[in-house]
């Protein structure tokens, strides 16, 4: 398991580093799809097969989806390409590059310290997860309901086409 | 092998945020900053199952779950909102 972990993490990283850098909107969504894989595969070495196929069902499977069909219907191909490779200069990503970088030393020096525990080789069942989700945790699903209602609401209303209605001075 | 330490999946967490927060900084075009938002998001999934399986208890898959749905609603919604604009920012210079 501990090799599972440190291959699926390695090719997680090394695939979101892609995804940040590539110019097509496709390839990196693509690149994207693999790092959520790997991520799933994290999820398993851990002892959580539940969400390791919730990642890639919900994750991998409808979010990209929803991406992948935004990207072809507004067709940004080739000229959006073009356009990030002008907008991505050194002069634009060095100063957050080495800020982040900062952040993340600063953070890792943290994580460092002594108290190390090791993680359980225990599984966290899917019986587990639905009783406590459906005993003590019923108002935040009910919650997460409303709000995935108001996701869809909006997202119909937002998305529906419009009649043009001009001001009375702009019309001819 | 040596066991999985808690910290080193808190680490690679802390990676993957800190590259979809640089992302988010760096990219201009506004599919790739949603892209990056939901890296970030991901990577406090990580944080949250790391913790789960460091104490044996559901919560952490169950936090998990809540941030899975709360990314699917946000994206339905930013997605239909830059579809939006994009189409009427090119209808609009199509007739100019």
């Amino acid at each position: 398991m501990p090799l599972l972990f440190y291959l699926s993490s390695a090719i997680a990283i090394i695939a979101t580093i892609m995804v940040i850098t590539r110019y097509h909107p496709i390839h990196a969504l693509l690149y994207l799809v693999v790092s959520f894989l790997a991520i799933a595969m994290v999820f398993l070495s851990l002892g959580a097969p539940f969400a390791a196929a919730l990642e890639v069902i919900v994750y991998a499977g409808a979010i990209m989806v929803l991406f992948i069909f935004v990207v072809m219907m507004l067709n940004l191909g080739k000229e959006t390409a073009a356009q990030e490779k002008e907008w991505l200069r050194p002069g634009v990503w060095i100063g957050p590059g080495v800020l982040t970088l900062v952040l993340l030393m600063e953070m890792t020096i943290l994580l460092l310290a002594p108290p190390q525990r090791a993680v359980a080789m225990a599984v966290v069942t899917p019986r587990q997860v639905a009783l406590s989700l459906y005993g003590e945790y019923i108002i935040a699903v009910e919650l997460i309901g409303f709000l995935l209602t108001t996701g869809i609401v909006g997202a119909a209303h937002i998305g529906k086409q419009k009649k043009k209605s001009l001001h009375r001075f702009l019309q001819a | 092998m040596a066991p999985i330490s808690a910290h080193t999946v808190l680490i690679v967490a802390a990676i993957l945020f800190i590259l979809g927060l640089a992302g988010v900084l760096t990219r201009k075009n506004i599919i790739f900053m949603l892209i990056s938002i939901e890296i970030m998001l991901n990577a406090a999934g990580l944080a949250f199952i790391a913790a789960g399986s460091r104490w044996q208890q559901p919560d952490g898959q169950i936090m998990y779950l809540f941030i899975l749905a709360m990314a699917a609603a946000e994206v339905s919604v930013a997605l239909a909102m830059v579809y939006r604009s994009i189409i009427s920012i090119r209808h609009w210079t199509w007739k100019i």
